[in-house]
């Protein structure tokens, strides 16, 4: 067994570096379910309601799409339908951040170099990874059960919940950890990974709307079909608990077989050869800002285009969803102004889309961080390129990604309810148009990045993920919370029209896009005048 | 030797600080237009701090620079037209290849630096560098020959080079000491931060060791020998004593084999001992940058010659 020696003091080496971010997943993940399913109990009080609810949402095919089948009206159901796979999801994507980091990432950092010249087996950082994996699963399996009771659910239900979610994040844990030994990268084995994931989604998307008749086993190839298949409070059908923990068994098997095949620092897949010189447009920090980010802005895309395709979608009819809840149609009223229940929902999906390119854009600014730490802003600035272009680089592509994910947004949610309604055309210009006037609100969160990363670098990524983070509870919970006016003023997203239904004027346009533009004027200020690195 | 035009680099009194640490503490740096200089100094010295000072990407808090009669901050784009530079640690961008990096950062040294192609593709082959390999893949010493091509492949005046050498091997040392004798030939000025003395040794010009962010000496490798002594080794024809010379340390005599070392003042009269005792064979080795560099960062050895 000396493949495993060091195997506990390498995961309680994660463990410790990891002593903020795993309580952190857990936490939100745990909290994201009771507070949802809390609401929805709010929302539809009565079993009446529930049951109308279940019967419209249950056969809307669009949200059979997005969640899954609907297996019975009790509330925990209900809730288990619609947050158990975004749950299950969620939680494997901890486990596939958390395994990679303490795999391939320390790896390519030669971090492990090190380790694994000390009296370390060659398979321990790999067990200590999933030991983390492990641990952080347990640990919210627990926090979950516990939750789901103290709400008032059934506790078998709450277990097979609990569980549903949690195996599918060690089906997870287990891919990746295969795909750590596949890929020599940390950001290839990732998309490898992710991607794995997103196929999940998509068999499981396509095999529940297939509906009778249609390819509707697709749905079983999916973990993430399994943890909607297991029926929490409906059923409880335990014995399909197997499946999520025999595809990990199998999973962490083969990265065992091949982690002692390989070498240190190879990965099984080949990396294939590149181009042997630079392409023409490769040629100023514009083109290699673009370069390094077109592969995520392209992922994102590709997220933005299946999520609100479908969302626009299940707009058609969901009035009658709707109906059975005043309470909720008083939060998409809120969310999405007073011109009819399916134009306050779209407008609603259009904010949504305003924060995730705020969230876009704030990651594609921060990488000017990550490339400043990382010291490979300094070839850069050693070379003729000066900050403000080296800054300016990066905001561009956050600019031209926000930009072009919104109208992903917009296109697609035009096209998804338009198709439906049969009046695709005037649904695509309309919803364009309420996708791209979330821009500046987007960018000006995008600019605090920008201030903060020129003024004080070391806080630039926790305060720029703050404050977007600070934006979204107040767009998504101010009012519910009952904040006060001027905290509500404080986001952006307070002042964008909400579009289709309500008017524009452009001042309250023109105001935002003047404070991105003065935060990112003083962000780059302040970067020529300090040191880097 | 007046003014900006002879002088690439003219550093007078730089001082910088990072919160309490003082990294730099009055240093003082020349480097001659056309003149190779190897600037040493141990690790923490404050070697790269004074690079990155006259590329602009930290900030001085005290003292003059002058680059390329520019200054440094103020200057920074229009300089770094006219100069490539090489990191101690170089990491590149994972996902791109070599060869896109080496282009990359050659055209981003302005429109003027066009990388000559047939250049570029000698050094790769005389580097042996794969440039169609991810950057991810490259160990150490492959990311070094990127970032060396990248600015051996480039027409700029100046290079300034942090350890370029750390991670290469023996055999690309020496194709390396080739090429900074070809710059040094089309009348190149380098700068090379090191501390592998042989390479400062067989390549510089003239020299400045730095110590505690202060310049410890400076000058010619000839000029610093006169402060320092030379090694004899000597086998005689018969019995010799140096007993009561002064200038002479560490004298050890094993029959009629004699080692010792001799201030340069006192040299004539050692050999004129020697000769009188019948000289069978001798040899007189000028110290090594090794031993200068030994005596400036060991701790203070005792006696007379310790320190200039």
């Amino acid at each position: 067994m000396t493949a495993f020696a060091g195997t506990g003091a390498l995961a309680r080496l994660a463990l410790r570096r990891d002593r903020i971010m795993l309580p952190a997943w857990v936490y939100v993940i745990t909290a994201l379910i009771a507070s949802n399913s809390y609401s929805l109990g709010r929302l539809y009080p009565g079993a009446a309601a529930r049951a109308a609810l279940a019967a419209s949402g249950g056969r809307n095919p669009a949200l059979v799409f997005l969640y899954g089948r609907l297996s019975g009206d009790s509330l925990g159901a209900v809730s288990a339908w619609r947050y158990g796979v975004w749950a299950a999801i969620f939680a494997s994507l901890m486990s596939v951040f958390l395994v990679v980091r303490h795999t391939r990432a320390d790896e390519e950092a030669g971090r492990l170099e090190l380790v694994g010249s000390a009296a370390v087996g060659r398979l321990a950082a790999l067990t200590a990874a999933l030991l983390v994996a492990v641990t952080a699963t347990v640990a919210l399996a627990v926090l979950l059960l516990v939750a789901l009771v103290f709400l008032g659910l059934p506790a078998a239900g709450s277990a097979a919940f609990a569980l549903a979610i949690t195996t599918c994040s060690l089906a997870f844990a287990g891919v990746a950890a295969l795909a750590a030994q596949l890929a020599a990268g940390a950001r290839p084995a990732r998309g490898i990974a992710i991607g794995v994931l997103g196929a999940a989604y998509l068999l499981r998307a396509v095999g529940d709307a297939a509906g009778p008749g249609g390819p509707s086993w697709l749905t079983w190839l999916s973990p993430l079909g399994w943890t909607e298949f297991l029926r929490p409070y409906a059923g409880d059908r335990w014995p399909l608990l197997a499946l999520p923990l025999a595809l990990s068994a199998a999973a962490v098997a083969g990265a065992y077989a091949l982690a002692v095949l390989r070498d240190h620092g190879a990965g099984i897949l080949p990396d294939r050869p590149g181009r042997p010189a630079a392409p023409p447009w490769l040629r100023g920090p514009v083109g290699l800002a673009w370069r390094l980010q077109r592969g995520t802005l392209f992922g994102w895309a590709a997220g933005f285009a299946f999520t609100f395709a479908a969302s626009g979608a299940a707009a058609k009819g969901i009035g009658s969803l709707l109906g059975g809840s005043t309470q909720l149609r008083n939060a998409f009223t809120r969310l999405g102004g007073q011109a009819g229940i399916t134009d306050a929902y779209l407008a609603a999906i259009m904010s949504l889309a305003g924060l995730a390119a705020a969230a876009y854009a704030t990651s594609a600014v921060l990488r000017l961080r990550a490339e400043e730490t990382g010291d490979r802003a300094e070839p850069l600035l050693a070379a003729a390129t000066g900050r403000v272009r080296w800054g300016l680089s990066h905001v561009a592509v956050a600019v031209a990604g926000a930009a072009l994910l919104l109208a992903v947004a917009g296109v697609a949610a035009g096209l998804g309810y338009g198709l439906r309604a049969g009046s695709a055309g005037t649904e695509v210009t309309r919803l364009l148009g309420a996708a791209l006037v979330q821009l500046p609100a987007s960018l000006a969160v995008a600019g605090a990045a920008v201030l903060l990363f020129g003024l004080l670098p070391a806080a630039s990524v926790a305060g720029g993920w703050t404050v977007l983070g600070a934006v979204v509870v107040i767009a998504l919970f101010g009012q519910v919370l009952r904040l006060s006016g001027w905290i509500l003023d404080l986001s952006p997203f307070t002042y964008v029209p909400k579009l289709p239904g309500a008017a524009v004027t452009a001042p309250p346009l023109l105001w935002l896009a003047l404070a991105a533009l003065a935060l990112t004027a003083a962000g780059l200020t302040a970067l020529r005048r300090r040191d880097i690195g | 030797m007046t003014g900006a035009v002879t002088n690439a680099i003219e550093v007078r009194g730089l001082r910088k600080s990072f919160g309490r640490t003082t990294a730099l503490d009055g240093l003082d740096l020349t480097v001659r237009s056309g003149e190779v200089h190897a600037f040493l100094g141990p690790n923490g010295a404050g070697k790269t701090t004074t690079l990155r000072i006259l590329l602009g990407l930290l900030r001085r808090d005290g003292g003059e620079a002058s680059l390329l009669g520019g200054d440094p901050w103020r200057d920074a784009v229009a300089l770094h037209q006219r100069l490539a530079y090489v990191p101690g640690d170089v990491t590149l961008w994972p996902g791109l290849t070599g060869g896109e990096i080496i282009d990359l950062l050659a055209r981003l040294r302005g429109p003027r630096s066009a990388v000559d192609p047939k250049r570029r593709q000698a050094l790769v082959e005389r580097f042996a560098l794969d440039p169609a390999k991810k950057a991810r893949a490259y160990s150490k010493g492959n990311r070094q020959k990127v970032a060396l091509i990248a600015a051996l492949a480039s027409d700029a005046e100046l290079l300034i080079l942090d350890e370029p050498t750390s991670g290469l091997d023996p055999l690309m040392e020496a194709v390396f000491r080739e090429c900074v004798d070809d710059e040094r030939q089309r009348g190149r000025t380098v700068l090379l931060s090191s501390h592998i003395l042989a390479e400062a040794e067989a390549l510089a010009d003239r020299v400045t060791i730095i110590r505690d962010g202060r310049t410890a000496e400076t000058g010619t490798l000839a000029e610093m020998r006169h402060l320092t002594r030379s090694t004899v080794d000597a086998e005689l024809a018969g019995p010799v004593s140096l007993d009561g010379l002064p200038g002479v340390y560490g004298a050890e005599i094993r029959g009629t084999h004699l080692r010792c070392e001799v201030d340069h003042a006192a040299l004539n009269e050692v050999l004129t001992r020697l000769t009188a005792a019948g000289v069978v064979a001798l040899t007189c080795r000028p110290p090594t940058l090794e031993e200068l560099f030994l005596r400036h960062y060991s701790s203070e050895r005792p006696g007379p010659g310790a320190a200039p």
